[in-house]
């Protein structure tokens, strides 16, 4: 079963039923029993970093998280915030992220007389920088939606999965094992996100 | 670069999907729940829906039928019409939408823009504006579907719920609805000028041309537009419709 982790942020119904429509059941729920069991997680969320974290931090769902993703490998996609969460901490707050990329969240900076508006919020192009089963049988020119302020800057750059392009390239997407996030959201990406979801669902470790 | 989004706005009232020439006249266009089924299938950028009577009529927002459309919608999904409180929206996002527009409640409560960012992000919050010219040729901002003169200026109110954390405004020309006559290119390129959130230009378009002008030519982010989607020929067929992405970036290219 693929639990979409309820804390208290954003919209998780659309995740479920894309889920639904590509023939995946899942269950949103923040209860730890359900959360033991589960056999793939996601971690939405929107809105700004410390709102997020901190309700993350009052579910007390985080050492048992800690011990699913880094210990028992499960596969685990963010996505939004939820995926800025993954990191070590953002310039949007003060709170520690989750620390499972070694990554931070920077503020869209554009050179002057190059400002774009923030947030960059819409749909854009996004590239592949390495091949992934995420990406198994993607459409051309695969866009997704986006709306967001802050963008991931990996410390790695073998971790950055997907980037795209808003006044320079960013990371869109990052994978370090059965550790996953995407800025986008794919849950209202058409068959771009419905494809993202698909291959998450029938991921398997390799 | 963002891709430029193309916006189709549809009307309810009493659950069925109409369409209005210069906010009067609904005409029936048929089933919301079917006409998202067919802009999923048409891949469209985002969907507006917009209740017509909600407000006028003090009705509740149709949260029943807003959950079932949210349901089948696989893109962005924005609701206005009827919201009077924070609660009104916790609901509406609740059910799945993403996005709310303020129109007659932020006259009459601005701070319920700034409550709604607090919480929602400004992301979530539009504020729609319905602007129409007086006979001295002004623009003044109207609310209740159309029928309540606010004297405000269109600018210095858009400034205005900018200023309380609107993240986009979507410009509405009474005059332009529905008549397929392109964009009021003017107030939008004056909206869009005064603010720094994304402007959506509405009301106007009749051709798929017409929909890269305020992009090209008023400084808007995004277009929007309802009757060119809902109808067809110059009887007003109803068919739902919207351009292959070919044919969009091309446009805006």
């Amino acid at each position: 079963m693929i639990v979409i982790i309820d804390y208290g942020v954003g919209n998780l119904g659309s995740i479920r039923n894309m889920l639904k429509k590509i023939g995946h059941s899942s269950e949103i729920s923040s209860d730890p029993e359900v959360i033991k069991n589960a056999e793939k997680l996601i971690l939405p969320g929107v809105g700004a970093f410390d709102a997020g974290m901190s309700k993350l931090n009052e579910t007390g769902l985080v050492a048992l998280l800690h011990q699913k993703v880094m210990e028992e490998k499960t596969p685990t996609l963010g996505i939004c915030l939820g995926m800025q969460l993954m990191t070590k901490g953002s310039e949007e707050g003060q709170e520690a992220g989750l620390g499972w990329v070694d990554a931070q969240c920077v503020r869209f900076r554009f050179d002057e007389g190059k400002k774009l508006k923030v947030p960059h919020m819409g749909w854009n192009y996004v590239h592949a920088q390495k091949e992934h089963a995420l990406f198994d049988g993607m459409f051309e020119a695969p866009r997704f939606y986006f709306v967001h302020s802050f963008h991931l800057q990996c410390n790695n750059a073998q971790d950055v999965f997907l980037t795209a392009n808003y006044g320079y390239d960013f990371t869109a997407s990052f994978v370090v094992d059965n550790v996953m996030g995407v800025q986008f959201h794919p849950e209202k990406s058409h068959k771009f996100g419905m494809q993202i979801l698909k291959n998450f669902a029938t991921y398997v470790a390799s | 670069m963002a891709i430029t989004r193309v916006i189709p706005v549809l009307l309810l009232r009493n659950q069925g999907l109409v369409k209005s020439v210069k906010f009067k006249a609904p005409k029936y266009v048929g089933d919301p729940i079917n006409a998202v089924r067919i802009f999923n299938d048409k891949e469209v950028d985002e969907l507006v829906f917009l209740d017509i009577t909600a407000s006028t009529e003090g009705k509740p927002v149709p949260l029943a039928l807003l959950q079932d459309i949210a349901t089948e919608c696989f893109m962005p999904l924005c609701y206005g019409g009827g919201i009077r409180s924070l609660k009104d929206i916790q609901q509406i996002i609740q059910v799945g939408v993403e996005k709310i527009a303020l129109n007659t409640i932020a006259h009459e409560q601005p701070q319920l823009i700034q409550e709604a960012a607090a919480v929602y992000g400004s992301s979530s919050v539009v504020v729609s504006m319905d602007v129409k010219k007086n006979l001295f040729g002004k623009w003044q901002v109207w609310t209740k579907g159309g029928t309540v003169n606010t004297k405000k200026d269109p600018v210095a109110w858009a400034k205005e719920v900018e200023a309380l954390g609107a993240g986009e405004l979507m410009v509405q020309s009474i005059d332009k609805d529905g008549t397929m006559s392109g964009y009021d290119l003017e107030l939008i390129r004056r909206v869009a000028q005064a603010v720094e959130v994304p402007v959506i230009a509405c009301s106007g378009a009749g051709t798929v041309e017409d929909l890269a002008r305020p992009i090209k030519e008023a400084n808007a982010s995004a277009v929007a537009a309802g009757s060119l989607f809902v109808f067809h020929g110059k009887h007003r067929a109803v068919l739902i419709q919207y351009p292959g992405q070919q044919v969009l970036r091309q446009l805006f290219s």
